[in-house]
């Protein structure tokens, strides 16, 4: 039988990315921290960001953090809170050279300092041109970001439970006591009582069938706080990276096209010049998504198939460049230290050479704009007006601050990590200070040690797997890249029998306690059912199109009833309600959204 | 294609011994993954089987395993480069890393390897920040002389396929020294003494016995050995 233990700290970080070490670095400087996740650390997903991280630093030519800050909000489609897109611009300059000065190994120009290189819809506003803003090492920035953060944290001796699997969180009324884990290899319950708990547990597109997301990325804690009463913020808004291996969904990085790669349909036509005269292949991921979309619809998919070419050989690269009277050139040398990894990957996953063969690609499940609702401090709201949880942050992608909107921009995830990581991580140490330790509940842990000996005793004949597969076919068919009305109801219909065949029939293999991933994934299912049942209610309620979210029903921006950002709460009796709060704008207007 | 699975099995809670399961597994893509053909097994057949995986193409490190006797990630090794060509069978061995103890299945105890990562001083020391308030100033030369050990993903393909760590597991290993040149070939960093010391002890680099296993398990591509070498250089030489 598994044993229940019980831990006191001041604060617990569940999830051990960016975000969450960021926030371990800073709220251990004086409080007593612990940092629980399911993974090792350096498994994060964290580590399979790409391209680079967004800061105004002008290492290239002139750049403001405000240029940034316009570049967020249009790209956000007018969605984002401005005043906290300003903290996330301003902070990201002096947060860059911070992880620079952690020794974080980015890529360097002659001069010595950091290389930037251009990335969809970050511009210079006066001339409208992109600017290079992607401070980057190599394709593999957020693995140096994650090494180097999980570096300093043993560096300054933080507290880590490795392989602890957080499946509940203990709130009463408006405050937190703590979080209950499963220690994986043992099976055995533990909890964590403590005055503050951070969620950073990333995003969950695994509801979708191809995606660029881990395995691991199953939304637990955005889910877990949904259970407890937390609403969730603009869930529709999922952002559809344009440029997934075909089929497999694994990310080929913006910066294939910050470097000058093209989009080509099949009669050899670079067709983004049509849908953003401006900017063309690097306007904002949600544009170029959809114009691949409806290239693929009007039947110019190359060989009339699912899917568009990327090509960053070098004779088409070079061609552009000279069309567009720029002096610069690239080699194949070129590509193999800028894109090293983007190259290993078509190589082993597709056998084609970027160099000498344009890539297949299609969108692919990227990156959940929406989340736990949260201040720029990581205080995460208790409903749509000013309530907040006391003691409960969030910080990353399982958060919505919101700096995203309806679409985020490139290179802005891995900022908002580390930026809102450390904001969050200084205000929560701060917040140990002077907060008590509130007392556990009685049987903190009996309702959801219930949940799991009820998944693990089923005997309903229902295989997990068939569930998901299920879940993520619809989800890809009705709550894609374009949506209806009629699409999304199929998708809720789905969904709510899928959740009614998850509560009464699932039946698992593993019945032992020891490292029972059976068991831990059934649990994640029920997690990615749940997130993608609030995905399709926000995405049905909103009859508008903005950003990520694309009504063929409803093709135009609202702004009249639409400039606000939804919060879904889960009701007792399992049913969804959906209420809204406005967006906080600030400097810019909204207009119109032209590349 | 159809693929023939041999999996070394243990499930602490019920045997006393690791065992042989074997599995058949049909219509198989040949550009499929053997991670993926292990998520067929395990979602299909049998959901006691037990491996870590997270990011399924080859960054995140979790799935190193021993597949047809070599170290490799299991989702970044393809079927096709398993069968032969032209066949429409393949025949998979899957095992456990070897050097750590096993957990259950393909899943082994991974804390002494990081207990090994840690000894290096695996972390960048350098309090003297530029008076600029800007970064350190790094050449694109300086730069790329330590690029290829930034690449590591501790996957430890490579520490659990070196001899010398079977022998005895107190060797520090490949992949500890790969990232203790990661920061001593880094002209930022200011604690190069320090980690040489701990590289350069009787159960650092010395044990290395040069057979270039580590190199060819690397599913990143790190010339492994290469830089060990350069670490023996340093220590002989007694400069960077």
């Amino acid at each position: 039988m598994a044993e229940l233990k019980t831990h006191t700290f001041d604060a617990v970080i569940v999830g051990a990315g960016g975000a969450g070490l960021m926030a371990a670095l800073y709220a251990s400087k004086s409080a007593n921290v612990a940092v629980i996740s399911k993974l090792y650390p350096t498994r994060s997903h964290t580590g399979a960001a790409q391209g680079g991280v967004g800061a105004a630093l002008g290492n290239a030519e002139e750049d403001k953090w405000e240029w940034h800050a316009y570049d967020t909000v249009k790209g956000s489609d007018y969605l984002a809170d401005q005043d906290a897109v300003d903290v996330m611009c301003k902070d990201a300059i002096d947060t860059i050279i911070e992880l620079e000065h952690m020794g974080l190994p980015f890529d360097r120009f002659p001069s010595g300092k950091i290389s930037q290189r251009r990335f969809g819809g970050h511009t210079n506003n006066e001339t409208g041109k992109p600017v290079q803003r992607a401070c980057h090492a190599a394709d593999r920035t957020g693995h140096m970001i994650l090494q180097t953060l999980y570096q300093q944290c043993i560096k300054h001796d933080v507290n880590f439970f490795d392989e602890y699997h957080v499946v509940d969180l203990i709130r009463v009324d408006d405050t937190v006591r703590g979080i209950v884990a499963i220690e994986i290899a043992t099976g055995d319950y533990h909890i964590f009582h403590a005055k503050a708990v951070l969620f950073a547990t990333g995003g969950w597109g695994r509801c979708w069938e191809v995606t660029s997301n881990a395995h691991s990325l199953t939304g637990d804690g955005t889910a877990v706080c949904l259970r407890r009463g937390v609403p969730l913020e603009d869930m529709e808004f999922f952002q559809f990276h344009p440029t997934g291996i075909f089929r497999l969904g694994i990310l080929i990085t913006e910066g294939v096209r910050g470097e000058g790669g093209v989009l080509i349909n099949n009669e050899g036509e670079r067709f983004m010049e049509r849908y953003a005269p401006s900017i063309k292949d690097l306007a904002s991921r949600d544009v170029v998504s959809r114009a691949i979309y409806l290239e693929i619809q009007a039947g110019r998919g190359i060989n009339g198939k699912n899917y568009v070419h990327l090509d960053v050989r070098p004779e088409t690269v070079n061609y552009y460049l000279e069309q567009a009277g720029e002096s610069r050139r690239i080699d194949r040398e070129y590509i193999e230290s800028k894109l090293p990894d983007i190259a290993d990957f078509t190589r082993t996953y597709l056998g084609v050479d970027p160099v000498s063969e344009p890539m297949p690609i299609q969108p692919t499940a990227h990156y959940a704009m929406g989340g736990i609702p949260t201040d720029a401090d990581g205080r995460v709201r208790a409903n749509e007006a000013d309530g907040i949880v006391q003691g409960l942050y969030a910080a990353g992608e399982a958060a919505c601050v919101s700096v995203h909107g309806a679409n985020r921009l490139g290179t802005n995830s891995l900022l908002d990590l580390v930026v809102f990581g450390k904001r969050s991580g200084m205000h929560m140490a701060a917040y140990c200070q002077k907060a008590e330790l509130l007392p556990l509940p009685e049987n903190p842990a009996a309702e959801v040690m219930a949940e799991f000996e009820r998944i693990r005793n089923g005997s309903g004949g229902i295989k997990p797997t068939d569930l998901r597969s299920r879940m993520q076919k619809s989800m890809t068919k009705n709550v894609g890249v374009f949506r209806t009305a009629e699409l999304i109801q199929e998708a809720v219909n789905d969904l709510k029998e899928l959740r009614e065949q998850y509560d009464r029939n699932i039946q698992i293999d593993d019945k032992g306690n020891q490292f029972n991933t059976d068991l831990l994934e059934a649990w994640e299912l029920g997690c990615l059912l749940e997130l993608a049942e609030v995905t399709a209610v926000s995405a049905l309620a909103r009859t508008e199109s903005r950003g990520g979210h694309a009504r063929e029903d409803f093709p135009k921006r609202d702004d009249v009833n639409w400039l606000k950002h939804t919060f879904c709460y889960r009701e007792t009796d399992g049913q969804y309600r959906l209420a809204y709060r406005p967006v906080t704008l600030g400097r810019y207007e909204p207009k119109e959204r032209v590349y | 294609m159809q693929v023939q699975l041999r999996i070394r099995r243990f499930n602490p809670e019920t045997d006393n011994k690791p065992r042989w399961g074997e599995y058949t597994v049909n219509d198989v893509n040949p550009t499929d993954s053997v991670l993926d053909v292990l998520h067929r097994v395990k979602w299909e057949q049998d959901g006691t089987l037990t491996l870590r995986r997270s990011c399924a193409h080859g960054v995140c490190g979790s799935d190193a395993m021993r597949i047809n006797g070599a170290n490799m990630l299991a989702c970044k090794t393809l079927v096709s480069r398993i069968a032969k060509p032209g066949s429409d069978q393949a025949k998979i061995q899957v095992e456990p890393i070897l050097g750590l103890r096993v957990i259950k299945d393909l899943v082994v105890d991974m804390d002494p390897f990081f207990d090994h990562y840690r000894s290096v001083l695996p972390y960048f020391v350098n309090d003297n920040v530029p008076a600029d308030g800007r970064e350190f100033l790094q050449s694109p030369e300086d730069r790329a002389r330590f690029d290829d050990t930034t690449k590591c993903i501790l996957c430890a393909a490579c520490t659990t396929s070196c001899p010398s760590f079977w022998a005895n597991e107190k060797y520090v290993g490949p992949a500890a020294i790969v990232q203790a040149h990661r920061f001593i070939f880094d002209s930022r960093d200011q604690a190069a003494e320090e980690r040489l010391k701990v590289v350069g002890d009787s159960f650092g680099v010395w044990r290395c016995r040069t057979n270039f296993n580590c190199t060819n398990a690397c599913p990143r591509e790190i010339e492994v050995t290469r830089a060990i070498a350069e670490v023996k250089v340093v220590l002989a030489r007694g400069e960077i």
